[in-house]
């Protein structure tokens, strides 16, 4: 008797575990269905293709704070520093490029990597070495970085050399068989991140450091440094994201990347990944950088809603989305 | 030894040098008259400008008037622009007080115990609650901003067509240029087919010209109230190569969209001023209160012309951030 409901038990969880893992993809599907009914001009490839594109900086960043959030940190600094990277990418790229033509865009690039890094790291070592809290330690930074940006920029915007802006343009505009670039990359970062996640030494240490920290410690987990090299990914996806985001716009303003944080931390919660950590989803929080990007383009094309109450619809959808997914993975 | 000699040699040039700076400040007039400035940080690109041009008003009118001190004072919240007004009016007599408040409401009774102690108030911008405190009043024409762009397009358009509308932040400024507006293409045949806010962000204005554009096949002409948006708009309009829209028009008067004027672009042929420069404006009328005895009480609004090719260069500050 007892075995017998110790294997449905079990039996059970399997499918748990199954019906948790599809949530957000599910909810993706409702959506984009109900956006197909609303409007025809909802699936158009084109606006599917605008709409997919533009939600990659905050998929590959939500990449980061999935690391991040199932080490049991946080990181709100995330869209200040997107903006501040930008900046300095911008700075350095108009300096060299008189000197170095194009190649101004790849030695950007290549210092934007460094920069996120390290802005990664400074986060990291202030609160594993530290020992404060990170939603204090990212609360600061964020404050930082934003009067950085304010600060380069005058208030105003920080415009791409001219000669520059035709041949990075591509990276945002662009596409290979079809496919925008900015979805290449993510893709590449995605999977580069579920690899680490779920396939090295690294991640296993990393989600057992999020869902109890002392027993990690005692099983001999560095738990400081595993936590520390979390922010450091989390800065270098900021960095990537920077790279695809300069050639939209071709700028950097002090409202660059602003409020981004929260539409990260939405997308990863969404996605599946604890937000007290111990569990990391990292095509989840895809799906969920996708879902919030579906939303606001769905409420546009639907005259439904007042323009004063779309931000009410939106934080409903979210709201109803979720209680779906715990309904689905109580099941 | 020769070290040491050296040494002396050097405190001795220190202490004339220092002995002379004083000297020099005596010989030149003194400044016996104060004007503060209290205007918000460069947060964003309108407040950008008024930073600048407020430092540009400091130094012209310093080289003007050797008699005037002005004092410039940026704050980053209704909270600190009072704190800023209680240092500044603690450390010294003001004669004038040229200031943007950030918000009416928690500004009127501090700019009030300001005045009570003698200082000319100048009030630009933003009204205070009670417009009894302020002496002199400067600020721009918002609703202006909306009915002459929508008089121009509505011209241009032969009074049909159909258009699409980027609004900012819900703020009065907003809703001002937005009726406007929207009372001027009343009168016309034109359709206004969609107003969404973009929060005068350059990449949300972006996002939501994609839609607008994945929405309505056929659009004649669209309107973002500022001009950090119309880049945004611009972008996505070249991205998706649509040919249908004749005119994308901003306002506010930021130097790329001049830029774009003064270089006679058939898309964006037009801005209307609402421009940061009405602190310059102001800080100098209140100089010529005190330097020529000019009077200057009264209430001023800066009007909003259309800015064309032809006027482009009165509105341009290639220095400036915004």
């Amino acid at each position: 008797m007892t075995t017998a409901t110790a294997s449905v038990a079990t039996a059970d969880e399997g499918n748990r575990i199954r019906w948790a893992d599809f949530a957000p993809f599910i909810a993706l599907a409702v959506i984009v269905l109900l956006g197909a009914l609303i409007n025809s001009n909802f699936t158009s490839s084109a606006n599917l293709i605008n709409v997919i594109t533009r939600s990659a900086f905050i998929a590959i960043i939500a990449v980061g704070a999935t690391f991040v959030i199932s080490s049991g940190g946080l990181d709100l600094s995330v869209g200040s520093m997107m903006a501040f990277v930008t900046g300095i990418m911008i700075m350095v790229m108009n300096g060299l490029a008189p000197a170095y033509g194009g190649w101004a865009i790849v030695m950007g690039a290549g210092v934007a990597i460094c920069v996120g890094a390290l802005c990664g790291l400074f986060n990291g070592l202030i609160i594993t070495v530290g020992r404060i809290e990170p939603f204090i330690v990212t609360l600061g930074t964020m404050g930082i970085f934003r009067a950085f940006i304010t600060f380069m920029t005058d208030g105003g915007s920080l415009p791409i050399d001219r000669s520059l802006r035709e041949a990075y343009r591509p990276v945002y505009f662009g596409n290979f068989l079809g496919i925008p670039y900015p979805v290449l990359i993510t893709l590449v970062v995605v999977l580069l991140g579920a690899f680490i996640l779920y396939r090295t030494k690294y991640g296993r240490r990393l989600v057992s450091s999020g869902s109890n920290s002392e027993v990690a410690r005692f099983s001999g987990v560095n738990v400081g440094r595993v936590r520390t090299i979390a922010y450091v990914i989390q800065g270098l996806c900021v960095a990537v994201a920077a790279i695809c985001y300069v050639p939209r716009l071709g700028a950097a303003t002090p409202t660059t990347g602003q409020l981004w944080e929260l539409q990260v931390i939405t997308a990863v919660v969404i996605g599946g990944t604890l937000l007290r950590g111990g569990k990391g989803r990292i095509w989840g929080s895809v799906a969920g950088a996708l879902i919030l990007e579906v939303i606001a383009n769905v409420m546009v094309l639907s005259d439904m809603v007042s323009e004063y109450l779309v931000a009410a619809v939106q934080g409903a959808i979210i709201i109803i989305a979720m209680l779906a997914h715990r309904f689905t993975s109580n099941r | 030894m020769s070290m040491l000699t050296q040494k002396a040699r050097m405190l001795a040039s220190a202490v004339a040098l220092s002995l002379a700076l004083p000297l020099g400040a005596a010989v030149a007039q003194e400044r016996d008259v104060t004007i503060a400035v209290s205007i918000p940080a460069a947060t964003h690109g309108w407040t950008g400008g008024v930073v600048y041009h407020a430092e540009q008003a400091e130094k012209e009118i310093e080289a003007a008037f050797p008699n005037i001190d002005v004092v410039v004072s940026t704050a980053s919240s209704a909270t600190a622009q009072v704190s800023s007004l209680e240092d500044l009016s603690a450390t010294r007599k003001l004669d004038a007080l040229v200031i943007l408040p950030f918000t009416s409401e928690e500004l009127t009774g501090p700019v009030e115990q300001v005045k009570a102690k003698g200082t000319f108030i100048t009030v630009v911008d933003r009204g205070l609650t009670d417009p009894s405190v302020q002496d002199l009043y400067v600020a721009g024409d918002n609703i202006a901003v909306g009915a002459n762009t929508a008089r121009w397009l509505a011209d241009k358009l032969g009074n049909e067509g159909e258009i699409v509308v980027l609004r900012g932040i819900p703020t009065v400024i907003d809703d001002e240029r937005i009726q406007g507006f929207s009372d001027v293409i009343a009168e016309t045949k034109i359709k206004i087919l969609d107003i969404q806010y973009a929060n005068w962000n350059q990449d949300e204005a972006f996002t939501l010209m994609q839609d607008y554009l994945a929405k309505y096949p056929k659009i004649d002409a669209v309107w973002a109230n500022d001009d950090d948006m119309l880049l945004g708009v611009i972008e996505a309009v070249d991205q998706a190569g649509r040919k249908d829209i004749k005119y994308a028009l901003g306002g506010n008067g930021m130097k790329q969209v001049i830029e774009m004027v003064k270089e006679k672009n058939e898309r964006t042929p037009i801005s209307t001023p609402y421009p940061p420069s009405m602190i310059k404006s102001a800080i100098y009328m209140t100089a010529g209160q005190f330097a020529g005895q000019a009077p200057m009480r009264g209430s001023f609004k800066l009007d909003a012309p259309l800015i064309t090719p032809e006027n482009a260069d009165q509105f341009y500050f290639p220095d400036s951030p915004f």
